[in-house]
């Protein structure tokens, strides 16, 4: 058990009748790129919150470091798909930032400048420093997600999970973020767990992979896991695996009837 | 200086009603000013104007028991609040209507209570007071029950202001980090009710959304960060108070009645005017407008 | 009760009734609850003044709703929502908390503005709340099918030439229009309640329109007619009975068209079984 940072041992999750996940079990070790791929719906969410202690599991065990999670567990970042935010709300980018540190604390803190110079810090290593002062509800998608990837890791996680960062982003966005966090995770031996439901923009940084369609995950290496038998058992239908100019296209054949033969069987691969 | 004398009518500064009122006033409008800013940001102002109708038919209530109405707002404001956060927090449209109608039977049941009240009591423009404010009439020893309140709920917002930001921002987050967010939401919507019942004493139960949402309100069309805002929302709403309370002193003989011009008309005429004087400034710099009505985000509750 | 001097009441209060069930109708149906809420403030405000000047109260009163429903409109349209409608709210009270207190009874006279009042309808006063009933019903009978069109299904009739921000505008005319008339027997504050809470009640109970509007009409008419009897014999004020009756029909409603659903799940599951 040593040197994993995250263990899942068959997890399944029953959300009012309808099993969403089923049978999940990964390790993530520290300072691992891995991608959390799938179609929408499939549970990567939900496999998420799993993760942050915000969504109980009815079968399997969470460890974090060997033990299971602690309430206030500072080692875990988190980049949520959606913020709450309006765009009048009263928080410029460094605020976000600088809640990172400590947003939940109770109590008065007084700013002081080695805080300032660390906020300043991470926000140019987002590449955020020149929107500083604007507020963080006016900002571009794209820009939002670098606030929140900085504010996430002002904290000093160990690993860090972000949920879908890279949907309704455009190409050029998209290789920012992915770049950001390419530099950034190896950097501090930060692990990274990020989720999406197309995986090339990941190619080029992705460790390893898991892959979730209909409540179930096949783990491994992109060699390892993409590919037509392992996913046709997932998603329990036959399905293509098409290689383009070092991109990857998952696409269901012209036959694809639901065979209940193929998601019967084991599909986890745990390389 | 002559001009002072016109400003300032005699014996301002001696009055002893008018002290209690500038200093009442001011520690009520920096209170109501700052949990109104967290109560825009987390777009419950709803809940803030529920409350507050909820507080009349309390005032209502304890002027009828005999008690100062200071009570009966927090009492039923207290309830209210208890009862919100225990049914649960995401309203949506269809539930205004309900909450809109609960709120019409609460006022039905003020105005019983008023009427009541009215037949077993002598005291005349009760109804007046209650409904629009007495803050001429505070007496000297309900004054440290007040700023004890208004320092108690400001505390609360302060300290709890950090996690409060983080989880507007993101509950998910917030969670995730160990905040309890029901937790911290129940001590808010408690500070709320505190604020709201203190409004009341100045501006009465029915105008009380004034002093929270108002300068909230300006302070974020004006300012960026939340330490600012909070800092010019409460320069607002204390400048509104003080001026408002000036203007209700000096128009002791205007016409037509020449009894003074009520305190809540001045204080809510100037939180509204600064508020359109705000949309002056920033006419150019990109309207806050949504392209349809936002309601959804505006009546939740929570 | 039913003598001379209470016809007159039971005249506007019928009156009052039809309006606030046929515009509560349109209300509940476009989600205006914020208007239906603030607009009756402005007729506080403007039956303050006018009383105050003496004058023929409709006029100034019906000016003043109508600003008030201009002001309403035109803010809610540049600021957040929550916010331009608390706002406009309490100015409209506050100029009405000003002009009631130039007048003498003014503890009388913020009551009963507020909360109704059932004895204060002088025969002077009834001709001119039916006329403009009658006029504020006529205008929605005329606009009935534009304005249908545009509250359920605003793009289509946007296609078909019908302009919502028009009809959004024409609507919140007609109900300061009929608001400002009610007011003084109603009270703005419970206004509300009589305008949103029979509509609501009609609607768990049908979801046919005509039916639906006929049937708010009803309920709001059973809820004015019983409040008056009720307030008559208590001497309690009728905006009690007003409130309270209309969270009761409406809470009646809900429960009605809930139970009616489980029944028809029960129905449906059986009949599959």
């Amino acid at each position: 058990m040593t040197g994993e940072l995250l263990r899942l041992d068959r997890v399944g999750v029953r959300l009012g009748g309808r099993e969403i996940l089923r049978d999940v079990s990964f390790t993530i070790r520290p300072g691992e790129f891995t991608g959390l791929i799938g179609p929408n719906g499939a549970g990567k969410t939900t496999l998420l919150r799993v993760i942050l202690g915000l969504q109980d599991v009815t079968q399997g065990s969470v460890l974090i470091d060997g033990a299971p999670r602690a309430p206030r567990d500072a080692s875990i970042g988190y980049v949520p798909q959606k913020l709450g935010i309006e765009p009048d709300m009263p928080l410029r980018v460094r605020d976000v930032v600088s809640l990172g540190i400590d947003g939940h604390k109770f109590g008065i803190r007084l700013p002081s400048r080695a805080r300032r110079e660390r906020v300043d810090e991470m926000l140019t290593a987002v590449g955020a420093e020149g929107y500083a002062d604007a507020r963080v509800g006016e900002l571009s998608g794209g820009e939002q997600q670098r606030v929140m990837i900085a504010h996430a890791l002002i904290g000093r996680p160990r690993l860090l999970l972000l949920d879908e960062p890279l949907a309704n982003l455009d190409i050029s966005s998209e290789q920012g973020i992915v770049s950001v966090l390419a530099r950034l995770a190896p950097a501090e031996g930060i692990a990274v767990l990020l989720s999406a439901h197309d995986m090339n923009p990941l190619m080029p940084v992705m460790d390893r992979i898991i892959y979730v369609a209909a409540g179930r995950a096949a783990v491994g290496t992109t060699d390892e896991v993409v590919r037509p038998e392992v996913l046709s058992r997932l998603y329990g239908q036959h399905v293509d695996v098409i290689r383009v100019h070092g991109r990857v296209l998952v696409v269901a054949a012209p036959e694809g009837a639901v065979d209940p033969a193929l998601r019967d069987e084991d599909a986890s691969v745990v390389g | 200086m002559i001009v002072l004398r016109y400003v300032f009518e005699p014996g301002f500064f001696a009055s002893g009603p008018v002290h209690i009122a500038l200093a009442v006033g001011a520690v009520v409008a920096v209170t109501s000013a700052v949990v109104g800013l967290f109560t825009v940001m987390r777009g419950q102002s709803f809940a803030g104007h529920s409350l507050a109708d909820i507080a009349t038919t309390g005032g209502s209530g304890a002027f009828l028991v005999g008690v100062n109405q200071f009570w009966g707002y927090l009492a039923f404001g207290a309830g209210a609040a208890a009862f919100m956060e225990m049914i649960g927090v995401q309203r949506r449209r269809g539930r205004d209507v309900a909450t809109g109608v609960v709120l019409g039977a609460a006022l039905g049941l003020a105005a019983l209570f008023l009427y009541l009240g009215t037949q077993y009591s002598s005291t005349t423009g009760a109804s007046f007071a209650i409904l629009f404010g007495s803050i001429f009439v505070i007496t000297s020893s309900t004054v440290p029950v007040l700023i004890a309140s208004a320092l108690l709920a400001l505390a609360t917002v302060v300290a709890l202001g950090r996690v409060l930001l983080l989880s507007s921002l993101s509950p998910d987050i917030a969670a995730a980090r160990g905040v309890p967010v029901r937790a911290v939401g129940a001590a808010f919507l408690m500070a709320l009710a505190t604020s709201v019942a203190l409004s009341a004493m100045i501006i009465g139960a029915v105008l009380s959304t004034a002093l929270l949402i108002g300068p909230a309100a300006t302070a974020l069309r004006v300012t960026k960060g939340p330490v600012r805002a909070a800092a010019v929302a409460a320069g607002i709403g204390v400048a509104a108070t003080w001026l408002g309370i000036l203007l209700a002193y000096d128009s002791f003989y205007w016409p037509p009645a020449g009894r003074g011009w009520p305190v809540s008309f001045f204080v809510v005429t100037l939180i509204v005017g600064g508020y359109l004087v705000s949309y002056l400034r920033r006419r150019d710099r990109g309207k806050v407008a949504p392209t349809e009505p936002d309601r959804e985000h505006a009546c939740s509750v929570a | 009760m039913f003598s001379g001097l209470m016809l007159n009441t039971w005249i506007a209060a019928t009156a009052v009734a039809v309006i606030a069930g046929v515009t509560g109708f349109f209300a509940v149906l476009r989600g205006s609850t914020f208007a239906a809420h603030a607009i009756p403030n402005g007729a506080f405000a403007g039956a303050a003044g006018a009383s105050l000047l003496g004058l023929n109260p409709f006029a100034g009163l019906a000016v003043f709703s109508l600003a008030g429903a201009l002001g309403i409109a035109g803010l809610s349209r540049r600021a957040r929502s929550d916010v331009a409608t608390a706002l406009t709210f309490v100015m409209m009270l506050g100029i009405g908390a000003l002009f009631v207190s130039w007048s003498t009874e003014y503890a009388q006279e913020a009551y009963s503005l507020l909360f109704g009042e059932v004895f204060g309808v002088s025969t002077g006063e009834v001709l001119p709340i039916l006329a403009l009933g009658a006029a504020s019903v006529a205008a929605i009978v005329v606009m009935f099918r534009p304005l249908m069109l545009s509250s359920a299904l605003p793009e289509m009739a946007a296609a078909r030439g019908v302009s919502a921000r028009r009809m959004e505008l024409a609507f919140l005319l007609v109900m300061a229009l009929a608001t400002s008339m009610t007011v003084p027997v109603v009270g703005a504050l419970l206004m509300f309640s009589l305008m949103i809470g029979p509509a609501a009640a009609a609607r768990s109970l049908t979801a046919r329109p005509a039916r639906a509007m006929f049937l708010s009409v009803a309920i709001a008419l059973v809820t004015v007619w019983a409040g008056i009897a009720l307030s008559y014999q208590s001497n309690w004020p009728l905006g009690f009975f007003v409130g309270v009756l209309g969270a009761v029909f409406f809470l009646a409603g809900r429960a009605y068209a809930a139970t009616r659903r489980r029944l028809h799940l029960d129905r449906t599951a059986r009949g599959a079984a």
